[in-house]
Protein backbone atom coordinates (compact mmCIF):
# COMPACT_ATOMS: atom_id res chain seq x y z
CA UNK A 1 0.00 0.00 0.00
CA UNK A 2 1.76 3.21 -1.21
CA UNK A 3 2.01 6.06 1.38
CA UNK A 4 1.07 9.54 -0.08
CA UNK A 5 1.40 12.00 2.41
CA UNK A 6 1.29 11.95 6.13
CA UNK A 7 0.51 14.07 9.04
CA UNK A 8 3.59 15.73 11.12
CA UNK A 9 2.56 15.33 14.80
CA UNK A 10 3.12 12.99 17.14
CA UNK A 11 1.36 9.64 17.36
CA UNK A 12 1.41 8.85 21.00
CA UNK A 13 0.40 5.19 21.49
CA UNK A 14 1.92 2.33 19.81
CA UNK A 15 0.03 0.71 16.88
CA UNK A 16 1.28 -2.87 17.00
CA UNK A 17 -1.83 -5.38 17.18
CA UNK A 18 0.42 -8.14 18.04
CA UNK A 19 1.30 -6.22 21.58
CA UNK A 20 -1.71 -5.27 22.41
CA UNK A 21 -2.74 -8.93 21.64
CA UNK A 22 -0.17 -10.10 24.78
CA UNK A 23 -1.40 -7.72 26.92
CA UNK A 24 -4.69 -9.04 26.30
CA UNK A 25 -3.30 -12.08 26.53
CA UNK A 26 -3.06 -12.31 30.20
CA UNK A 27 -5.75 -9.81 31.02
CA UNK A 28 -7.89 -12.07 32.92
CA UNK A 29 -10.78 -13.83 31.52
CA UNK A 30 -11.81 -15.14 34.83
CA UNK A 31 -15.67 -14.01 36.11
CA UNK A 32 -14.83 -12.62 39.54
CA UNK A 33 -16.29 -10.24 42.11
CA UNK A 34 -14.92 -6.91 40.82
CA UNK A 35 -16.57 -4.24 43.08
CA UNK A 36 -14.41 -1.30 44.09
CA UNK A 37 -14.66 1.83 45.39
CA UNK A 38 -14.09 5.41 42.79
CA UNK A 39 -10.15 5.76 45.21
CA UNK A 40 -9.35 2.35 44.59
CA UNK A 41 -10.23 2.07 40.45
CA UNK A 42 -8.26 5.13 40.39
CA UNK A 43 -5.37 4.35 42.38
CA UNK A 44 -4.96 0.79 40.70
CA UNK A 45 -5.55 1.61 36.81
CA UNK A 46 -4.94 5.38 36.02
CA UNK A 47 -1.28 5.94 36.70
CA UNK A 48 0.88 9.01 36.16
CA UNK A 49 1.61 8.88 32.46
CA UNK A 50 -0.64 6.91 31.67
CA UNK A 51 -3.26 7.19 28.80
CA UNK A 52 -6.74 8.28 29.29
CA UNK A 53 -10.03 7.69 27.64
CA UNK A 54 -13.35 8.99 29.05
CA UNK A 55 -16.57 7.49 27.71
CA UNK A 56 -19.78 9.35 26.93
CA UNK A 57 -20.87 12.34 25.39
CA UNK A 58 -18.87 15.39 27.38
CA UNK A 59 -21.91 16.18 29.44
CA UNK A 60 -23.60 13.10 28.65
CA UNK A 61 -23.10 9.95 30.42
CA UNK A 62 -20.10 9.81 31.55
CA UNK A 63 -18.21 8.52 34.68
CA UNK A 64 -17.38 12.13 36.45
CA UNK A 65 -16.90 10.64 39.94
CA UNK A 66 -14.02 8.45 38.43
CA UNK A 67 -13.23 12.23 36.40
CA UNK A 68 -13.32 13.99 39.82
CA UNK A 69 -10.86 11.29 41.58
CA UNK A 70 -8.25 11.11 38.80
CA UNK A 71 -7.89 15.25 39.64
CA UNK A 72 -8.32 14.41 43.35
CA UNK A 73 -5.35 12.03 43.62
CA UNK A 74 -3.29 14.65 41.54
CA UNK A 75 -2.54 12.13 38.49
CA UNK A 76 0.41 13.93 36.18
CA UNK A 77 1.36 13.70 32.71
CA UNK A 78 -1.62 11.71 31.54
CA UNK A 79 -1.99 11.15 28.11
CA UNK A 80 -5.80 11.83 26.91
CA UNK A 81 -8.14 10.72 24.04
CA UNK A 82 -10.13 14.42 23.95
CA UNK A 83 -13.19 12.88 21.53
CA UNK A 84 -16.32 14.56 22.39
CA UNK A 85 -14.86 16.38 25.50
CA UNK A 86 -16.80 18.80 26.92
CA UNK A 87 -17.52 18.84 30.65
CA UNK A 88 -15.11 15.81 31.37
CA UNK A 89 -11.87 17.36 29.53
CA UNK A 90 -13.27 20.90 31.41
CA UNK A 91 -12.74 19.00 35.02
CA UNK A 92 -9.36 17.32 33.95
CA UNK A 93 -8.04 20.57 32.50
CA UNK A 94 -8.63 21.89 35.77
CA UNK A 95 -6.45 19.38 37.74
CA UNK A 96 -3.77 19.81 35.08
CA UNK A 97 -3.42 16.54 34.78
CA UNK A 98 -2.40 15.76 31.03
CA UNK A 99 0.13 17.17 29.26
CA UNK A 100 -0.98 14.84 25.57
CA UNK A 101 -3.67 15.31 23.56
CA UNK A 102 -5.49 13.52 20.86
CA UNK A 103 -7.68 16.13 20.04
CA UNK A 104 -10.96 16.03 18.23
CA UNK A 105 -13.11 17.94 20.22
CA UNK A 106 -11.77 19.92 23.92
CA UNK A 107 -12.35 22.68 25.53
CA UNK A 108 -15.69 24.22 24.39
CA UNK A 109 -18.65 22.58 25.86
CA UNK A 110 -21.18 22.97 22.53
CA UNK A 111 -24.01 25.48 22.95
CA UNK A 112 -23.06 26.26 26.54
CA UNK A 113 -19.64 28.14 25.59
CA UNK A 114 -15.99 27.79 25.90
CA UNK A 115 -13.73 26.56 28.89
CA UNK A 116 -11.63 29.85 29.64
CA UNK A 117 -9.90 27.70 32.16
CA UNK A 118 -9.02 24.73 29.66
CA UNK A 119 -8.63 27.26 27.06
CA UNK A 120 -5.91 28.74 29.19
CA UNK A 121 -4.00 25.35 29.57
CA UNK A 122 -4.29 24.32 26.09
CA UNK A 123 -2.75 28.29 24.83
CA UNK A 124 0.08 27.72 27.39
CA UNK A 125 2.60 25.40 24.96
CA UNK A 126 2.20 22.50 28.37
CA UNK A 127 -0.11 20.19 26.26
CA UNK A 128 1.08 18.70 23.37
CA UNK A 129 -1.62 18.01 20.69
CA UNK A 130 -2.46 16.09 17.55
CA UNK A 131 -5.35 16.74 15.84
CA UNK A 132 -8.39 14.35 14.47
CA UNK A 133 -11.78 14.02 13.85
CA UNK A 134 -14.50 12.52 15.88
CA UNK A 135 -14.74 9.83 13.18
CA UNK A 136 -11.20 9.49 12.80
CA UNK A 137 -10.76 9.04 16.77
CA UNK A 138 -14.01 6.33 16.57
CA UNK A 139 -12.54 4.74 13.48
CA UNK A 140 -8.86 4.29 15.86
CA UNK A 141 -10.74 3.04 18.58
CA UNK A 142 -12.67 0.27 15.99
CA UNK A 143 -9.67 -0.83 14.57
CA UNK A 144 -8.10 -1.39 17.75
CA UNK A 145 -11.18 -3.35 18.93
CA UNK A 146 -10.85 -5.56 16.03
CA UNK A 147 -7.14 -6.56 16.49
CA UNK A 148 -5.75 -4.36 13.44
CA UNK A 149 -3.05 -1.62 12.96
CA UNK A 150 -5.36 0.66 11.19
CA UNK A 151 -8.48 1.59 10.15
CA UNK A 152 -9.56 3.76 6.68
CA UNK A 153 -11.75 6.81 6.38
CA UNK A 154 -12.19 9.26 3.74
CA UNK A 155 -12.76 11.99 6.28
CA UNK A 156 -9.53 14.91 7.55
CA UNK A 157 -8.46 14.42 3.34
CA UNK A 158 -6.87 17.53 2.02
CA UNK A 159 -6.79 19.79 5.61
CA UNK A 160 -4.83 21.05 7.96
CA UNK A 161 -6.60 18.45 10.52
CA UNK A 162 -5.16 15.73 8.45
CA UNK A 163 -1.99 18.10 8.16
CA UNK A 164 -1.43 18.33 12.46
CA UNK A 165 -2.74 14.88 12.69
CA UNK A 166 -0.74 11.25 12.86
CA UNK A 167 -2.66 9.85 9.88
CA UNK A 168 -1.23 8.82 6.77
CA UNK A 169 -3.05 8.87 3.09
CA UNK A 170 -2.98 5.71 1.51
CA UNK A 171 -3.19 4.48 -2.00
CA UNK A 172 -5.96 1.53 -2.28
CA UNK A 173 -4.99 -1.27 -3.33
CA UNK A 174 -7.97 -2.05 -5.60
CA UNK A 175 -9.27 1.13 -6.82
CA UNK A 176 -6.45 3.68 -6.78
CA UNK A 177 -8.12 5.84 -4.81
CA UNK A 178 -6.97 7.86 -1.79
CA UNK A 179 -8.01 7.08 1.82
CA UNK A 180 -7.10 8.23 5.55
CA UNK A 181 -5.15 5.22 7.54
CA UNK A 182 -5.69 6.06 10.96
CA UNK A 183 -3.63 4.30 13.46
CA UNK A 184 -5.28 2.13 15.80
CA UNK A 185 -5.34 3.02 19.78
CA UNK A 186 -5.13 1.23 22.49
CA UNK A 187 -5.98 3.76 25.28
CA UNK A 188 -4.52 2.66 29.06
CA UNK A 189 -7.26 2.76 30.77
CA UNK A 190 -10.90 3.57 29.86
CA UNK A 191 -13.75 4.31 32.36
CA UNK A 192 -17.30 4.87 31.50
CA UNK A 193 -20.73 4.93 32.76
CA UNK A 194 -23.62 2.76 32.01
CA UNK A 195 -26.99 2.62 33.62
CA UNK A 196 -26.55 -1.38 34.91
CA UNK A 197 -24.22 -3.36 35.83
CA UNK A 198 -23.40 -6.64 37.69
CA UNK A 199 -20.12 -7.34 40.14
CA UNK A 200 -18.46 -8.87 37.18
CA UNK A 201 -19.16 -6.13 34.77
CA UNK A 202 -21.32 -7.18 32.52
CA UNK A 203 -22.71 -3.80 31.46
CA UNK A 204 -25.74 -2.03 30.16
CA UNK A 205 -26.24 1.13 28.55
CA UNK A 206 -29.56 2.81 27.33
CA UNK A 207 -29.97 5.63 24.51
CA UNK A 208 -26.80 6.43 22.61
CA UNK A 209 -23.68 4.42 23.24
CA UNK A 210 -21.39 7.07 21.42
CA UNK A 211 -18.02 5.39 20.76
CA UNK A 212 -18.22 3.28 23.88
CA UNK A 213 -18.51 -0.22 22.77
CA UNK A 214 -15.58 0.89 20.40
CA UNK A 215 -14.10 2.06 23.31
CA UNK A 216 -14.54 -0.62 25.66
CA UNK A 217 -13.11 -3.20 23.14
CA UNK A 218 -9.96 -1.30 22.62
CA UNK A 219 -8.96 0.27 26.08
CA UNK A 220 -6.56 -1.93 27.93
CA UNK A 221 -8.16 -1.74 31.69
CA UNK A 222 -11.60 -0.53 31.88
CA UNK A 223 -13.22 1.05 34.79
CA UNK A 224 -17.14 0.83 35.03
CA UNK A 225 -19.13 3.15 36.85
CA UNK A 226 -22.82 1.92 37.45
CA UNK A 227 -26.00 3.81 38.29
CA UNK A 228 -27.16 0.55 39.73
CA UNK A 229 -25.18 -2.51 40.54
CA UNK A 230 -27.67 -5.37 40.09
CA UNK A 231 -28.01 -9.50 40.22
CA UNK A 232 -26.08 -11.44 37.88
CA UNK A 233 -29.63 -13.22 37.14
CA UNK A 234 -31.30 -9.41 35.85
CA UNK A 235 -28.27 -9.52 33.10
CA UNK A 236 -29.13 -13.26 32.38
CA UNK A 237 -33.01 -12.66 32.31
CA UNK A 238 -32.10 -9.97 28.62
CA UNK A 239 -28.65 -10.57 27.45
CA UNK A 240 -29.77 -9.13 24.66
CA UNK A 241 -29.02 -5.51 26.44
CA UNK A 242 -25.67 -6.76 27.57
CA UNK A 243 -23.30 -4.46 25.77
CA UNK A 244 -20.18 -4.83 27.31
CA UNK A 245 -18.96 -8.10 28.84
CA UNK A 246 -17.51 -8.78 32.05
CA UNK A 247 -14.47 -10.12 30.46
CA UNK A 248 -13.09 -6.38 29.01
CA UNK A 249 -13.68 -5.14 32.85
CA UNK A 250 -11.62 -4.97 35.26
CA UNK A 251 -13.42 -2.70 38.52
CA UNK A 252 -17.03 -1.86 38.60
CA UNK A 253 -18.22 0.54 40.59
CA UNK A 254 -21.81 1.82 42.09
CA UNK A 255 -21.65 5.66 41.56
CA UNK A 256 -25.96 6.78 41.45
CA UNK A 257 -26.32 10.17 39.98
CA UNK A 258 -22.75 9.50 38.38
CA UNK A 259 -23.01 11.63 35.42
CA UNK A 260 -23.89 14.85 37.57
CA UNK A 261 -24.21 17.42 36.26
CA UNK A 262 -24.14 15.56 32.90
CA UNK A 263 -27.22 14.09 31.71
CA UNK A 264 -28.17 10.68 32.36
CA UNK A 265 -30.19 9.01 29.55
CA UNK A 266 -33.96 7.81 30.91
CA UNK A 267 -32.91 8.95 33.98
CA UNK A 268 -31.88 12.79 35.13
CA UNK A 269 -30.95 15.42 32.76
CA UNK A 270 -28.47 17.76 32.84
CA UNK A 271 -27.35 20.44 35.72
CA UNK A 272 -27.03 23.19 33.64
CA UNK A 273 -26.99 26.02 36.37
CA UNK A 274 -24.05 24.32 37.88
CA UNK A 275 -22.26 23.59 33.88
CA UNK A 276 -22.92 27.76 34.05
CA UNK A 277 -21.31 28.35 37.16
CA UNK A 278 -18.21 26.29 36.13
CA UNK A 279 -17.92 28.54 33.05
CA UNK A 280 -18.40 31.71 34.88
CA UNK A 281 -16.35 31.06 37.57
CA UNK A 282 -13.21 30.00 35.69
CA UNK A 283 -13.04 33.71 34.78
CA UNK A 284 -11.37 34.34 37.75
CA UNK A 285 -8.20 32.11 38.75
CA UNK A 286 -8.86 32.85 42.26
CA UNK A 287 -12.43 32.39 42.57
CA UNK A 288 -11.46 28.98 40.40
CA UNK A 289 -9.48 27.80 43.09
CA UNK A 290 -11.47 28.42 46.27
CA UNK A 291 -14.24 26.43 43.92
CA UNK A 292 -12.28 23.38 42.89
CA UNK A 293 -11.29 22.97 46.28
CA UNK A 294 -15.17 23.53 47.61
CA UNK A 295 -16.55 21.00 44.84
CA UNK A 296 -12.99 18.59 44.32
CA UNK A 297 -9.94 19.11 46.33
CA UNK A 298 -12.03 19.54 49.51
CA UNK A 299 -14.22 16.69 49.65
CA UNK A 300 -13.61 12.50 50.26
CA UNK A 301 -15.78 11.26 47.53
CA UNK A 302 -18.50 12.14 44.90
CA UNK A 303 -21.10 11.70 47.15
CA UNK A 304 -20.15 14.61 49.06
CA UNK A 305 -19.74 16.59 46.05
CA UNK A 306 -23.10 15.85 45.03
CA UNK A 307 -24.40 16.84 48.39
CA UNK A 308 -22.70 20.33 47.85
CA UNK A 309 -24.37 20.49 44.83
CA UNK A 310 -28.24 20.34 46.26
CA UNK A 311 -27.56 16.27 47.11
CA UNK A 312 -31.27 14.51 46.81
CA UNK A 313 -33.41 17.72 45.91
CA UNK A 314 -31.47 18.77 43.45
CA UNK A 315 -31.46 15.24 41.77
CA UNK A 316 -34.73 14.95 42.11
CA UNK A 317 -35.15 18.20 40.05
CA UNK A 318 -33.27 16.87 37.39
CA UNK A 319 -35.47 13.74 37.50
CA UNK A 320 -38.26 15.55 36.65
CA UNK A 321 -36.44 17.50 34.16
CA UNK A 322 -35.56 13.79 32.21
CA UNK A 323 -39.22 12.99 31.60
CA UNK A 324 -39.73 15.93 28.99
CA UNK A 325 -43.10 16.50 30.40
CA UNK A 326 -44.29 20.16 31.58
CA UNK A 327 -46.12 20.26 34.91
CA UNK B 1 -48.67 44.17 6.55
CA UNK B 2 -45.37 42.19 6.29
CA UNK B 3 -44.45 40.28 9.80
CA UNK B 4 -41.79 41.35 11.78
CA UNK B 5 -38.95 39.33 12.42
CA UNK B 6 -35.23 39.21 13.72
CA UNK B 7 -32.09 38.27 12.07
CA UNK B 8 -31.86 34.72 13.64
CA UNK B 9 -35.73 34.14 12.81
CA UNK B 10 -35.06 34.83 8.99
CA UNK B 11 -31.91 32.93 9.04
CA UNK B 12 -34.04 29.81 10.13
CA UNK B 13 -36.70 30.14 7.89
CA UNK B 14 -34.05 30.81 4.58
CA UNK B 15 -32.40 27.66 5.86
CA UNK B 16 -35.38 25.80 6.38
CA UNK B 17 -36.40 26.30 2.59
CA UNK B 18 -33.36 24.37 1.31
CA UNK B 19 -34.00 21.25 3.23
CA UNK B 20 -36.17 18.91 0.80
CA UNK B 21 -38.73 16.20 1.38
CA UNK B 22 -37.57 12.97 2.46
CA UNK B 23 -33.86 13.31 2.95
CA UNK B 24 -31.83 13.29 5.82
CA UNK B 25 -29.64 16.30 7.68
CA UNK B 26 -27.18 15.86 10.29
CA UNK B 27 -27.49 18.82 12.47
CA UNK B 28 -25.93 20.70 15.66
CA UNK B 29 -27.69 22.20 18.21
CA UNK B 30 -28.70 26.04 18.14
CA UNK B 31 -30.32 27.36 15.14
CA UNK B 32 -29.49 24.61 12.59
CA UNK B 33 -31.59 22.24 14.69
CA UNK B 34 -33.99 24.95 14.81
CA UNK B 35 -33.91 24.86 11.02
CA UNK B 36 -34.56 20.99 10.13
CA UNK B 37 -37.34 21.18 13.43
CA UNK B 38 -38.67 24.02 11.39
CA UNK B 39 -38.61 22.53 8.01
CA UNK B 40 -40.62 18.95 9.69
CA UNK B 41 -43.42 21.33 10.59
CA UNK B 42 -43.40 23.17 7.06
CA UNK B 43 -42.27 21.68 3.08
CA UNK B 44 -40.63 18.58 4.73
CA UNK B 45 -42.38 16.78 7.21
CA UNK B 46 -40.46 13.43 6.38
CA UNK B 47 -37.17 15.34 6.46
CA UNK B 48 -35.45 12.92 8.92
CA UNK B 49 -32.99 14.74 11.51
CA UNK B 50 -29.89 12.79 12.80
CA UNK B 51 -27.40 13.45 15.60
CA UNK B 52 -23.63 12.57 15.20
CA UNK B 53 -23.55 11.06 18.84
CA UNK B 54 -26.40 8.92 17.53
CA UNK B 55 -29.41 9.61 17.63
CA UNK B 56 -31.61 8.58 14.80
CA UNK B 57 -35.22 10.25 13.37
CA UNK B 58 -36.16 12.03 17.26
CA UNK B 59 -39.10 13.48 17.53
CA UNK B 60 -37.45 16.33 19.34
CA UNK B 61 -39.42 17.56 22.49
CA UNK B 62 -37.35 20.77 22.83
CA UNK B 63 -34.02 22.46 21.53
CA UNK B 64 -31.11 19.95 22.48
CA UNK B 65 -28.10 21.82 24.79
CA UNK B 66 -25.60 19.38 23.70
CA UNK B 67 -25.62 16.88 20.25
CA UNK B 68 -25.80 14.08 22.62
CA UNK B 69 -28.22 14.84 25.05
CA UNK B 70 -31.29 12.49 25.67
CA UNK B 71 -33.70 15.22 23.78
CA UNK B 72 -31.36 13.57 20.61
CA UNK B 73 -33.00 10.61 20.37
CA UNK B 74 -36.24 11.55 22.20
CA UNK B 75 -39.07 9.18 20.49
CA UNK B 76 -36.49 8.11 17.93
CA UNK B 77 -36.77 5.04 16.00
CA UNK B 78 -32.86 4.26 16.74
CA UNK B 79 -30.55 5.25 19.68
CA UNK B 80 -26.86 4.33 17.88
CA UNK B 81 -23.64 5.51 18.33
CA UNK B 82 -21.15 7.45 15.94
CA UNK B 83 -19.40 5.15 14.10
CA UNK B 84 -23.27 3.99 12.52
CA UNK B 85 -24.13 7.95 11.92
CA UNK B 86 -20.33 8.61 10.30
CA UNK B 87 -20.53 5.09 8.14
CA UNK B 88 -23.81 6.28 6.95
CA UNK B 89 -22.55 9.42 5.96
CA UNK B 90 -19.63 7.82 4.62
CA UNK B 91 -21.82 5.38 2.55
CA UNK B 92 -23.15 8.46 0.89
CA UNK B 93 -26.49 8.30 2.27
CA UNK B 94 -26.36 11.88 4.49
CA UNK B 95 -27.72 14.70 2.52
CA UNK B 96 -27.15 17.95 4.21
CA UNK B 97 -25.11 18.49 6.92
CA UNK B 98 -24.74 22.32 9.04
CA UNK B 99 -21.33 23.47 10.08
CA UNK B 100 -20.00 26.22 12.28
CA UNK B 101 -16.87 28.14 12.65
CA UNK B 102 -14.80 30.98 13.36
CA UNK B 103 -13.48 31.46 9.79
CA UNK B 104 -14.38 30.64 6.55
CA UNK B 105 -12.84 31.16 3.09
CA UNK B 106 -14.31 31.87 -0.06
CA UNK B 107 -14.11 27.70 -1.19
CA UNK B 108 -16.04 27.36 1.69
CA UNK B 109 -13.06 25.77 4.17
CA UNK B 110 -13.93 26.66 7.73
CA UNK B 111 -11.44 27.28 10.49
CA UNK B 112 -12.82 25.77 14.00
CA UNK B 113 -9.49 25.03 15.54
CA UNK B 114 -7.27 28.32 16.52
CA UNK B 115 -6.68 31.61 15.82
CA UNK B 116 -3.16 32.68 15.10
CA UNK B 117 0.17 29.79 14.81
CA UNK B 118 -1.07 26.54 15.64
CA UNK B 119 1.70 25.53 17.98
CA UNK B 120 0.90 29.16 19.60
CA UNK B 121 -2.36 29.68 19.39
CA UNK B 122 -3.61 32.90 19.91
CA UNK B 123 -7.16 31.15 20.60
CA UNK B 124 -7.61 27.86 20.72
CA UNK B 125 -11.08 26.50 19.74
CA UNK B 126 -12.92 23.31 19.79
CA UNK B 127 -11.31 21.93 16.81
CA UNK B 128 -13.15 19.42 14.37
CA UNK B 129 -15.20 17.51 16.63
CA UNK B 130 -17.90 15.60 14.14
CA UNK B 131 -16.98 18.85 11.37
CA UNK B 132 -14.52 17.39 9.02
CA UNK B 133 -16.20 14.54 8.90
CA UNK B 134 -19.67 16.00 7.66
CA UNK B 135 -17.98 18.31 5.41
CA UNK B 136 -16.35 15.36 3.86
CA UNK B 137 -18.52 13.03 3.80
CA UNK B 138 -22.07 14.48 3.38
CA UNK B 139 -23.83 15.90 -0.07
CA UNK B 140 -24.39 19.04 0.44
CA UNK B 141 -23.31 21.33 3.77
CA UNK B 142 -24.59 24.52 4.89
CA UNK B 143 -23.17 27.36 7.62
CA UNK B 144 -25.71 29.62 8.96
CA UNK B 145 -23.61 32.64 10.34
CA UNK B 146 -23.21 36.36 11.06
CA UNK B 147 -21.93 38.39 8.49
CA UNK B 148 -18.37 40.06 9.23
CA UNK B 149 -15.00 40.77 7.87
CA UNK B 150 -13.42 38.73 10.46
CA UNK B 151 -14.99 35.37 9.96
CA UNK B 152 -15.38 36.08 6.08
CA UNK B 153 -11.80 35.42 5.37
CA UNK B 154 -9.51 35.33 2.00
CA UNK B 155 -7.55 32.49 3.78
CA UNK B 156 -8.16 30.69 7.13
CA UNK B 157 -5.31 30.02 10.29
CA UNK B 158 -6.60 26.78 10.03
CA UNK B 159 -8.55 24.58 7.53
CA UNK B 160 -10.47 22.36 9.53
CA UNK B 161 -13.08 21.21 8.00
CA UNK B 162 -13.11 21.42 3.95
CA UNK B 163 -15.48 23.08 1.59
CA UNK B 164 -14.08 23.05 -2.38
CA UNK B 165 -9.95 23.49 -0.92
CA UNK B 166 -8.51 25.21 -3.24
CA UNK B 167 -11.18 25.55 -5.68
CA UNK B 168 -12.13 23.74 -8.73
CA UNK B 169 -10.70 20.09 -8.79
CA UNK B 170 -9.75 20.74 -5.21
CA UNK B 171 -11.62 17.90 -3.71
CA UNK B 172 -11.14 15.25 -6.15
CA UNK B 173 -7.46 16.45 -5.92
CA UNK B 174 -7.29 15.72 -2.14
CA UNK B 175 -9.50 12.28 -2.59
CA UNK B 176 -12.62 13.68 -1.14
CA UNK B 177 -15.91 12.36 -2.08
CA UNK B 178 -18.16 14.45 -4.18
CA UNK B 179 -20.02 16.64 -1.85
CA UNK B 180 -19.11 20.40 -0.64
CA UNK B 181 -20.44 23.21 0.56
CA UNK B 182 -23.89 24.19 -0.69
CA UNK B 183 -25.50 27.34 1.23
CA UNK B 184 -24.19 30.33 3.61
CA UNK B 185 -27.05 31.64 5.44
CA UNK B 186 -25.70 34.75 6.96
CA UNK B 187 -27.58 37.91 8.31
CA UNK B 188 -27.35 39.85 5.10
CA UNK B 189 -27.48 37.39 2.23
CA UNK B 190 -27.55 33.69 1.00
CA UNK B 191 -24.22 32.66 -0.35
CA UNK B 192 -23.66 29.71 -2.95
CA UNK B 193 -20.72 28.60 -4.83
CA UNK B 194 -20.10 29.39 -8.68
CA UNK B 195 -20.46 26.17 -10.28
CA UNK B 196 -17.26 26.32 -12.16
CA UNK B 197 -14.44 27.87 -10.25
CA UNK B 198 -16.06 27.40 -6.78
CA UNK B 199 -16.31 30.25 -5.95
CA UNK B 200 -18.66 32.04 -2.88
CA UNK B 201 -20.94 33.71 -4.66
CA UNK B 202 -24.00 36.13 -3.94
CA UNK B 203 -27.22 34.25 -4.28
CA UNK B 204 -30.17 36.41 -2.75
CA UNK B 205 -29.68 39.65 -0.90
CA UNK B 206 -31.57 39.59 2.19
CA UNK B 207 -34.57 42.65 2.31
CA UNK B 208 -33.01 46.47 3.03
CA UNK B 209 -29.84 44.66 2.00
CA UNK B 210 -27.16 45.55 -1.33
CA UNK B 211 -24.46 43.96 -2.26
CA UNK B 212 -21.87 46.28 -1.88
CA UNK B 213 -22.70 45.83 1.84
CA UNK B 214 -21.96 42.37 1.84
CA UNK B 215 -18.70 42.67 -0.02
CA UNK B 216 -18.03 45.63 2.51
CA UNK B 217 -18.56 42.68 5.63
CA UNK B 218 -16.41 40.13 3.54
CA UNK B 219 -12.74 39.48 3.68
CA UNK B 220 -11.99 38.42 0.09
CA UNK B 221 -14.04 39.18 -3.28
CA UNK B 222 -17.16 37.81 -3.67
CA UNK B 223 -18.93 36.45 -6.81
CA UNK B 224 -21.55 39.23 -7.86
CA UNK B 225 -23.84 37.68 -10.76
CA UNK B 226 -25.57 40.27 -12.75
CA UNK B 227 -29.04 39.62 -11.78
CA UNK B 228 -29.24 38.80 -7.76
CA UNK B 229 -32.27 36.96 -5.72
CA UNK B 230 -34.29 39.22 -2.96
CA UNK B 231 -34.63 36.75 -0.26
CA UNK B 232 -38.24 36.03 0.61
CA UNK B 233 -38.81 37.64 4.52
CA UNK B 234 -40.41 35.08 6.50
CA UNK B 235 -44.12 34.83 6.60
CA UNK B 236 -46.47 35.01 9.08
CA UNK B 237 -47.14 30.84 9.16
CA UNK B 238 -43.20 30.31 9.23
CA UNK B 239 -42.77 32.89 12.59
CA UNK B 240 -45.61 31.07 14.06
CA UNK B 241 -44.75 27.75 14.08
CA UNK B 242 -40.94 28.77 14.56
CA UNK B 243 -41.67 30.74 17.87
CA UNK B 244 -44.96 28.69 18.91
CA UNK B 245 -43.48 25.23 18.13
CA UNK B 246 -39.87 24.76 17.72
CA UNK B 247 -38.27 27.23 20.11
CA UNK B 248 -41.18 28.67 22.31
CA UNK B 249 -38.36 29.13 25.24
CA UNK B 250 -37.16 32.00 22.53
CA UNK B 251 -33.21 29.79 23.29
CA UNK B 252 -31.99 30.55 19.61
CA UNK B 253 -34.44 32.91 18.81
CA UNK B 254 -33.98 35.02 21.25
CA UNK B 255 -30.13 35.61 20.44
CA UNK B 256 -30.92 37.99 17.74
Amino acid sequence: MKVLDEGVNPLFMDPDPDKARDFFRQKTRAMVDKRTTEKEAVEKYVTDGCYLAIGGFGANRIPNAIVHEIVRQGRKNLGFLGHTSTHDFQVLAAGKVFNRVDSAYIVGLEARGLSRNARRYMESGEVQVTEWSNYALAARLRAAAEGVSFGLTRCMLGTDTFKMSAAKVVECPFTGKKFVAVPALWPDVAAIHVHEADMYGNSVIRGISVADLELARAAKHLIITAERLVNNSIIRDDPTVTSIPFYLVDAVVEVPFGSYPGNMPYLYFSDEEHLAQWLKVEKDPEEFKKFLDHYIYGVDSFEDYLVRCGGLKRMEELQKLESFVED
Amino acid sequence: MAPEYNMMELMICVASRYLEDGKTVAVGTGAPCAAAMLAQKTNSPELVILFEAGGVAPQLPQMPISVGDSSTFYRAVMAAGMVEMMTTCARGQVDYAFLGGAQIDKYGNINSTCIGDYYKPKVRFPGSGGANDFASLCWRTMVMTVHEKARFVEKCDFVTSPGFLGGDGGREEAGLPQGGPYKIITDLAVMGFDESTHAMQIESLHPGVEADKVQAETGFELVIPAEIGRTEPPTAEELRILRDEVDPGRLVIGRA
